[in-house]
C-alpha cells in the first residue's frame, strides 16, 4: 500500500469540504489512478464538523484513510485543526486556513479551492487534471474566481515549501 | 457497447445499474444513506417517485413487478421495518418483472436512530441478499439482482452500508438492456395470499431458496485470494477491502451473496486453513451461520459489533485485542440553522416546560442546548402515539404539558394514523400535535413529499393539505401559524391549548432556510410552464400556501 497517497480534507459543514474532496478525487481519477473517496454525509444542517478521505494510487483497498496515515491534511477552519491532527502521519503535510490570509481571496467562499491548490503543490497529479476537475465540479460562473483561488493556493504552498515543519 | 469508466458513489452506481437494467419505475422514501439513489436515477433520465413511506413504496413496486416490468425500491435500514409487512409476503408470490429492494444500513449510526443489521431480514423473510463492497460491486450486484429476481420470480435484497453508499470508487459499466414490456398475465394462486394459496407458496419459496443456494455455490460471485494458510479470513461487504488491507499475507474468501450462503465453498476454504476468522460489520450473522454449520469460525470481542469497521479495527480483531480503543476527538455537532423556524418552536416549548414527545428530522436537534426541549424520540411517527400514551396515564398536571411535535414529511410518512388514533381514543386532557411544516424533507437533503405539491423532480403535482386533512379527521381546533409573522406569540397559542381539554393541531409554516431559494426557483419554473401550456381546469397550486 506504500504507493497509495492519503489525503484528508476537514472543516465545518457549508465550507465546501465535500466539493474539494470531489475535485481532488476527480483530478486523481482523470490522471488515471485508482481512487477511493469516502465520507459520511447526509445531514442538511450547517455548522457541524465534516471530513472527507481521498486515497489514490495503483490499487486502493479500504476507502478510509487509516489512522495517522494521511500524507496531506487540509483543514478549512482553524478550530478543526487539532481534532483532525491525529489523522496526519508524523512526516505528513498540514495545510491550514492561515496559509491564505483573510483578505487574500476575491471571495472567501473559494477557500476550499485555494487550499486544494496548496495541496496540489505537494501531490503528483498534473495541473491540467486539476483544472478539468475544478470545471467539472463548479457552475461555469464560478470558474474564474476559483481558478484564481487555486493558483493563489498553489503559489502560497510553493513559497512555503522547503521548510515545512510538519 | 460499454461505457467509459466513471468515478461513482455506491448510490450513483446502483442508479446507473438500474438504468442499464431497464428499470421502469424507481420508488422509495428518503433516508440517509440511500437518498441519492433515486435522485441520481431521475437525473440520469429514469422515472423515479418518492412515496409517502417505505411500505407504500414497496407496494407500488410490487405492482410494477406483477405487471411484468423491472423496479427498484430504495430506503434506509429502518425503512425496511416499515416495509416489512409487504416484504415478508411478497417473498411468497411469483413476480413477473424483477424487483430489487435496496436497504442502506448504517453501522456506526452516522445519521440514524439505531444500527440494526438488515441481513436478519434476509433470513427472516427468505429473500436472497447481495452485499457490495464498493461501487463496482454495487453496479454489478444490482444488475445481478435483477437477473436473480426474474429467474426465480422473487424479490432480491441489496444490502448496502453507509460506507459503500457514500464512497466514490471507479466503475466500469456494461451494456444496457431493455426490460420486458409490461403486460398483465393473471396468476391468482401465485399472487393472492389466502391460506389456501399461501401454503403451497411458502413451500415454493423454500424450494426457490434451495435452488438459489445451489446456484450461489456453483456460480455466485466470490473472490478468493491465495495466501498463507495460517490465517483464513472470510469477509463480506466493505469489510472485505478492510480485511485485505489489514492482512495482505492472509488467505481471503469474500462473497457477494450473503443469503443463502455458499456454505460448501466456505467449508472447502475452511478445510485448507489453520485459523478461520470472519470479518463482518454489525451482528455476527455470517459467523453464527458458519458455526451452526459446524465450521470452527472464530468469534470476535463484543466491542466490534458496535460501529463501523476499518483497517485498524480489523487488525485488532485478528490480534484478539479487546483493550479499549482510542476515542477519536469529538467534532462540533450540527445545530439548527440560523433563521430556522424550528428554533422558535423549541424556544416556546422550553419556556413553557412542556413534556415533548418528539420525532425524527432536523427538529430532533431541539433536544440539544440551548433548547433541551425534547423528551422522547424513537422512530418516525412515534411522537403522536407516544404523546397520547403519556397523556392517558400521567397525573393531570403533567399530562397537560405533553405536546407531540412532528415534521411535515414525517407526518405524511407515519403521523396520519397517529392522528386517527387521537380522534378515536382522545385522552381526558385532550392533546396538542404540532406539525412543523417547512415545505421539504430537510433532514435528508431537501426532498419533496406529498405535502409540498412537487414531485421528486420538483415539478408540480397534487398537494396534500394538512389543515383540511386534520379537520376531515374530526379535529375542530386546527390552527395554521405563519412563522414569519413577527407579531405572533407562539408561546401564548400553545399555552392556551394546553389549558383546554380539547384536541388541537397547530401547523407552523415557514420554508426551510436552505430550501426557500430552491422552492422559489421551482415555483418560477412551474409558473413559466403553466403560462406556456394552459391546462383547462387544472389550477396550479402554490407551495407553502
Ligand atoms: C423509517 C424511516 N425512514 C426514513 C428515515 C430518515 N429520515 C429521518 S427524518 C426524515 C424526515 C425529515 O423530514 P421532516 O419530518 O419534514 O423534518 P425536517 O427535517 O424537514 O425538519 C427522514 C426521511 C427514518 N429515520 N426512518
Ligand atoms: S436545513 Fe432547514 S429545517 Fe434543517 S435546520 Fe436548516 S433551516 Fe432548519
Amino acid at each position: 500500500m506504500d504507493t497509495v497517497k492519503n489525503i484528508v480534507i476537514a472543516g465545518l459543514g457549508g465550507q465546501g469540504v465535500l466539493t474539494a474532496s470531489d475535485m481532488l478525487a476527480e483530478a486523481a481519477f482523470r490522471a488515471g489512478f485508482d481512487v477511493k473517496k469516502s465520507e459520511l454525509h447526509g445531514m442538511s444542517q450547517r455548522g457541524g464538523s465534516v471530513s472527507s478521505d481521498v486515497r489514490y494510487g495503483a490499487c486502493v483497498l479500504s476507502p478510509m484513510v487509516p489512522e495517522a496515515q494521511a500524507d496531506v491534511l487540509v483543514v478549512l477552519e482553524a478550530t478543526q485543526v487539532e481534532i483532525n491532527r491525529p489523522r496526519l502521519r508524523p512526516d505528513g503535510v498540514l495545510i491550514g486556513p492561515e496559509l491564505i490570509g483573510p483578505e487574500a481571496l476575491a471571495n472567501r467562499k473559494s477557500l476550499n479551492v485555494a487550499l486544494l491548490g496548496a495541496a496540489s503543490a505537494v501531490l503528483d497529479i498534473p495541473e491540467e487534471h486539476w483544472l478539468a476537475a475544478l470545471h467539472a465540479n463548479l457552475a461555469e460562473r464560478l470558474h474564474k474566481v476559483n481558478e484564481q483561488a487555486f493558483a493563489q493556493g498553489r503559489a502560497a504552498a510553493r513559497a512555503r515549501a522547503g521548510g515545512q515543519p510538519h | 457497447m460499454t461505457e467509459a469508466r466513471q468515478l461513482l458513489s455506491g448510490d450513483e452506481a446502483v442508479a446507473l445499474a438500474a438504468l442499464h437494467a431497464g428499470v421502469r419505475l424507481g420508488t422509495g422514501y428518503p433516508g440517509t444513506p440511500s437518498t441519492e439513489i433515486l435522485e441520481t436515477f431521475d437525473r440520469l433520465g429514469g422515472r423515479a417517485q418518492w412515496s409517502p413511506n417505505e411500505k407504500v413504496a414497496l407496494e407500488v413496486a410490487l405492482g410494477v413487478a406483477f405487471a411484468g416490468a423491472r423496479t427498484l425500491v430504495t430506503m434506509k435500514h429502518v425503512g425496511l421495518n416499515v416495509a416489512a409487512d409487504p416484504l415478508f409476503t411478497a417473498a411468497y408470490t411469483d413476480l413477473a418483472g424483477g424487483l430489487v429492494v435496496v436497504s442502506a444500513d448504517d453501522p456506526g449510526m452516522a445519521s440514524s436512530q439505531n444500527e440494526q443489521d438488515n441481513r436478519h431480514y434476509a433470513r427472516a423473510a427468505g429473500v436472497p441478499t447481495l452485499e457490495p463492497a464498493d461501487s463496482q460491486q454495487a453496479y454489478d450486484y444490482t444488475r445481478l439482482a435483477f437477473a436473480i429476481s426474474e429467474r426465480w420470480r422473487i424479490p432480491v435484497l441489496l444490502r448496502m452500508t453507509t460506507r459503500v453508499c457514500h464512497s466514490k470508487t471507479v466503475v466500469h459499466p456494461r451494456a444496457s438492456e431493455t426490460g420486458a414490456e409490461p403486460t398483465f398475465v393473471r396468476d391468482i394462486p401465485a399472487r393472492v395470499m389466502i391460506p389456501a394459496y399461501a401454503k403451497p407458496a411458502h413451500e415454493r419459496l423454500r424450494a426457490k431458496l434451495a435452488e438459489i443456494a445451489a446456484w450461489n455455490e456453483a456460480e455466485g460471485p466470490f473472490a478468493l485470494d491465495a495466501g498463507d494458510a495460517a490465517l483464513g479470513i472470510v469477509s463480506t461487504g466493505v469489510s472485505a477491502v478492510h480485511a485485505r488491507e489489514a492482512a495482505p499475507q492472509a488467505r481471503h474468501l469474500s462473497f457477494g451473496m450473503t443469503y443463502p450462503l455458499p456454505l460448501e465453498r466456505i467449508r472447502a476454504f475452511a478445510a485448507g486453513v489453520e485459523r478461520l476468522v470472519v470479518i463482518e460489520e454489525g451482528d455476527p450473522v455470517v459467523c453464527e451461520a458458519l458455526r451452526a454449520a459446524g465450521l470452527p469460525a472464530e468469534g470476535r470481542p463484543e466491542r466490534y459489533r458496535f460501529g463501523e469497521l476499518d483497517v485498524a479495527r480489523v487488525r485488532r480483531i485478528l490480534a484478539g485485542d479487546d483493550t479499549p480503543e482510542p476515542v477519536p476527538p469529538k467534532g462540533k455537532p450540527p445545530e439548527l440553522c440560523q433563521g430556522c423556524a424550528h428554533r422558535l418552536v423549541f424556544e416556546a416549548l422550553r419556556d413553557l416546560d412542556c413534556i415533548v414527545s418528539g420525532d425524527i428530522g432536523c427538529y430532533t436537534l431541539g433536544v440539544l442546548p440551548p433548547f433541551s426541549a425534547m423528551d422522547t424520540c424513537v422512530c418516525m411517527g412515534a411522537s403522536i402515539g407516544v404523546g397520547l400514551g403519556l397523556r392517558h396515564v400521567l397525573p393531570e398536571e403533567q399530562a397537560r404539558r405533553v405536546v407531540s411535535v412532528i415534521g411535515d414529511s414525517t407526518f405524511v410518512h407515519s403521523g396520519l394514523t397517529g392522528l386517527a388514533e387521537m380522534v378515536y381514543n382522545p385522552p381526558p386532557t385532550g392533546h396538542l400535535v404540532m406539525i412543523l411544516d417547512n415545505g421539504t424533507t430537510a433532514m435528508t437533503g431537501l426532498q419533496e413529499h406529498p405535502g409540498t405539491g412537487r414531485a421528486l423532480d420538483h415539478s408540480p403535482t397534487n398537494q396534500v393539505c394538512y389543515e383540511a386533512l386534520a379537520r376531515a379527521l374530526g379535529i375542530a381546533d386546527v390552527l395554521v401559524v405563519d412563522m414569519t409573522d413577527k407579531g405572533l406569540s407562539l408561546k401564548d397559542l400553545i399555552a392556551e391549548r394546553l389549558a383546554r381539554s380539547e384536541l388541537s393541531v397547530i401547523i407552523t409554516r415557514q420554508p426551510c432556510v436552505l430550501a426557500a431559494p430552491k422552492i422559489r426557483l421551482y415555483d418560477k419554473a412551474a409558473a413559466a410552464t403553466c403560462a406556456a401550456t394552459p391546462e383547462p381546469g387544472a389550477e396550479p397550486r402554490l407551495a407553502g400556501g
